[in-house]
Parts: structure tokens; C-alpha cells; sequence
């Protein structure tokens, strides 16, 4: 049924990921509801949401500017996504 | 304890399965496509991010987002301005009003391929209004077909004529949203047309003008038809934006891999300027 989405393993588990962090937030937000809304050293008013859109969106533009300055291999973008991804949590 | 109803998201669960179908499961084949080599036939062979790494290196993307870039910021830079002043000078009340509204509405009415194929009759150099206008009456060497530059304006000069009206209704409702109490103060305080209009129209207007150039910075980034019909990208490549290149590379050359690759760029574009442009106008309102 599935056959002409053309799925692989790895963008399967991409979207496995994002999905699963969507799913991990809505728990939070139904323990602690409100989305920890603050302002971050940005200026900016964030929620946990807001975090990790900012998260994901940083991540993209990360691997794309490496892809397009060295290429692969690609653990150095991967480390700086993760350090953006805990910046973003931690301090936007 | 259950505070508060639930039952809400029955009603929303219509719109989520809409989107699903028309949004996330196509977005979704197109991150699959996008790693991915096919021949047709259903067949596919794993590529990993070698489309991205081709196209972030590639002369000929770079020059297509340089041109997309380019006319976004001009029709920007025209549209957003002029339909301020436009709708400045529109009347607040009385017998004209609906005369120049449905006058401003009427561009918009006309189907994107029928404007691209008015402009292009419009402007042909022996038979169009324009074109013959402007090569056998006032002398000036006009041919859209041969000339890059008459392209580009032409081109820009369409969507001007398509779009300001969008600028114009929008800050029209901004301003008639405004009390007359307003004006009233201003006049005792003796301000000027200039401060009336820094102070009170153009702040009560701040928050249509950010919808106004939020879509029309997503629908000229994303524009196909018009141009397409109009210049077909030519002369050359000189009108070739990102969205008629992307079609060529997905259903010229049906290189489904790069053309998904390459789709994919262009959305992540198009959320960033978004995001960052409506994040930054509205960020002073959420303090």
C-alpha cells in the first residue's frame, strides 16, 4: 500500500524522530501545561515548541552549508546540530 | 481531575486528516524521493544526500535562487510601498468607495495563466497595445522575447499589476479600522500629514502590513505560472525562476531524485524568511 511513497529505512526513521518528539512535548505539556514560555537571550518568546522548530530548522540549514562547503562526511554537522539543539532548549 | 472539555478535538480531527493527505503524506514521499535515484517503473535505488550536496554546489541552483531572491525583493520593494499609498488615497466613505474597491479587487479575479497570457499578447512588439506602443510611436527598442532587462521588467511590471491590489485592500481595511477619535486628536495637536501617518496609520497598520508581505513574499517566492507563461524563463535563462527550474529538472528531465532534493531547499527557504520575518515583526507584541 505503502509502495509508491517510495519509504526508506533512514527517512523512516527521521520522521519516526520528529514524531516522536512532537509526542514527547504533548506529554510534557499535559503535565506541565503552559509550554515553559520564556524569554530566551535571543529576545525572543519561546516555547518548548518553539524550541524545537528552532531546533529542526537549524539543523537543516547545518547539514546544508556543510554538504555545500566540505561534503561528507558529516559527525561535524551532526555535533553542531546536537549543540544547537541543546543551546535551543537551554537558552533561546 | 478533567477540567476542562476535550471534545474540541473531534471538530479539529477533519482539517488534521485533510492536511495529512494533502500536505504531510506528498511532503513525506518527497524526503523519500529526495534520496533516492529512479528510472520510472516504481524502482528505486538509495543516493543518500548526494542530490544535496550537487545542488548546494551547483552554479546553476545558485543562479535560479539569485534570480528568486532578485524578484522577490523588487516586487516587494515596489508593491508594498505603492500599496500603501494607494490605499491612502482611497476614499474612507461614501459613493466611491465600492468603485474603487471592486476596481482594486478585479486584477486579482483573473486566473494566474490568463495574466500571463494577457501580459504576453499585451506586450508583443507588432501586434500588442504596449508593444507596438512603445516600438512604433515613442521609438524605444522593446522586445521581451530577445531582451533580458525588457523581460524582467515586463515581468515585474505584471505582477505589480497583478498583486498591489492584495497590499492595497488589506491596508485599506487596516485603515478604516481606525476611530475617528484618532484624527480628531492629532488635529488639535496641529500634526502633520507625515506624523499622522507615522504615528497612527502606519502602527495600526503594522500588523496587516506583516500579512500583506508574508504573502506576497510566499507567493512571489513560490511563483510559477505567470512568468512561465509569459517569458517561459527566456531569453536564455534569464527569467528562469526557482519554481520553473524545478519543474523542468522534475518533468523535462523527470530527474524525480534532485528535482524532490531541490524542492526541499526551496521549502526550507521559504520557513526561514517566513518564520525570521513574521518572529521579528511580531516579536515586540508577545512582551
Amino acid at each position: 500500500m505503502l509502495g509508491w511513497m517510495a519509504w526508506t529505512w533512514p527517512t523512516a526513521l527521521v520522521f519516526v524522530g520528529i514524531f516522536a518528539a512532537m509526542g514527547i512535548l504533548t506529554l510534557i505539556e499535559i503535565r506541565r501545561p503552559g509550554g515553559a514560555e520564556r524569554t530566551g537571550i535571543l529576545g525572543l518568546v519561546t516555547t518548548r515548541g518553539d524550541r524545537l522548530f528552532m531546533t529542526l530548522l537549524g539543523t537543516v540549514y547545518i547539514f546544508l552549508a556543510w554538504l555545500g562547503i566540505f561534503g561528507e562526511p558529516l559527525w561535524t554537522p551532526l555535533g553542531l546540530s546536537l549543540a544547537w539543539g541543546v543551546f535551543c532548549f537551554w537558552k533561546v | 481531575m478533567k477540567t476542562q472539555n476535550q471534545k474540541a478535538w473531534f471538530f479539529v480531527l477533519p482539517v488534521l486528516v485533510l492536511v495529512a493527505f494533502n500536505a504531510l503524506i506528498p511532503m513525506m514521499t518527497v524526503v523519500n524521493y529526495s534520496v533516492q535515484e529512479t528510472f520510472g517503473n516504481n524502482q528505486f535505488f538509495w543516493q543518500g544526500l548526494d542530490w544535496f550536496e550537487q545542488l548546494m554546489r551547483s552554479d546553476r541552483f545558485h543562479a535560479a535562487l539569485g534570480r528568486q531572491f532578485l524578484f522577490t525583493g523588487i516586487i516587494l520593494a515596489i508593491e508594498i510601498p505603492l500599496g500603501i499609498v494607494i490605499a491612502l488615497s482611497m476614499p474612507r466613505s461614501g459613493f466611491w468607495v465600492p468603485v474603487c474597491l471592486v476596481t482594486m479587487a478585479l486584477p486579482m479575479l483573473i486566473p494566474w495563466n490568463v495574466v500571463g497570457a494577457m501580459w504576453n499578447i499585451f506586450t508583443l512588439p507588432d501586434i500588442g497595445l504596449l508593444g507596438y506602443f512603445l516600438n512604433h510611436v515613442l521609438g524605444v527598442h522593446y522586445n521581451m522575447t530577445q531582451d533580458p532587462v525588457a523581460a524582467w521588467v515586463t515581468v515585474i511590471v505584471m505582477d505589480v499589476w497583478h498583486w498591489t491590489s492584495l497590499v492595497v485592500l488589506l491596508c485599506y481595511a487596516g485603515l478604516v479600522s481606525i476611530p475617528d477619535a484618532y484624527y480628531q486628536a492629532a488635529k488639535i495637536d496641529g500634526a502633520s500629514n507625515w506624523s499622522v501617518f507615522r504615528y497612527i496609520q502606519l502602527p495600526k497598520m503594522k500588523q496587516v502590513l506583516t500579512i500583506a508581505i508574508l504573502l506576497r513574499f510566499m507567493d512571489s517566492f513560490n511563483i510559477y505560472t505567470e512568468p512561465f507563461v509569459l517569458t517561459g524563463g527566456g531569453p536564455g535563462n534569464s527569467t528562469t525562476l526557482l519554481s520553473i527550474d524545478l519543474v523542468k529538472i522534475a518533468l523535462g528531465q523527470f530527474d524525480l531524485g534532485p528535482a524532490a532534493a531541490m524542492s526541499l531547499i526551496y521549502f526550507a527557504i521559504t520557513l526561514l524568511v517566513s518564520w525570521l520575518f513574521y518572529t521579528l515583526m511580531t516579536k515586540d507584541d508577545t512582551k
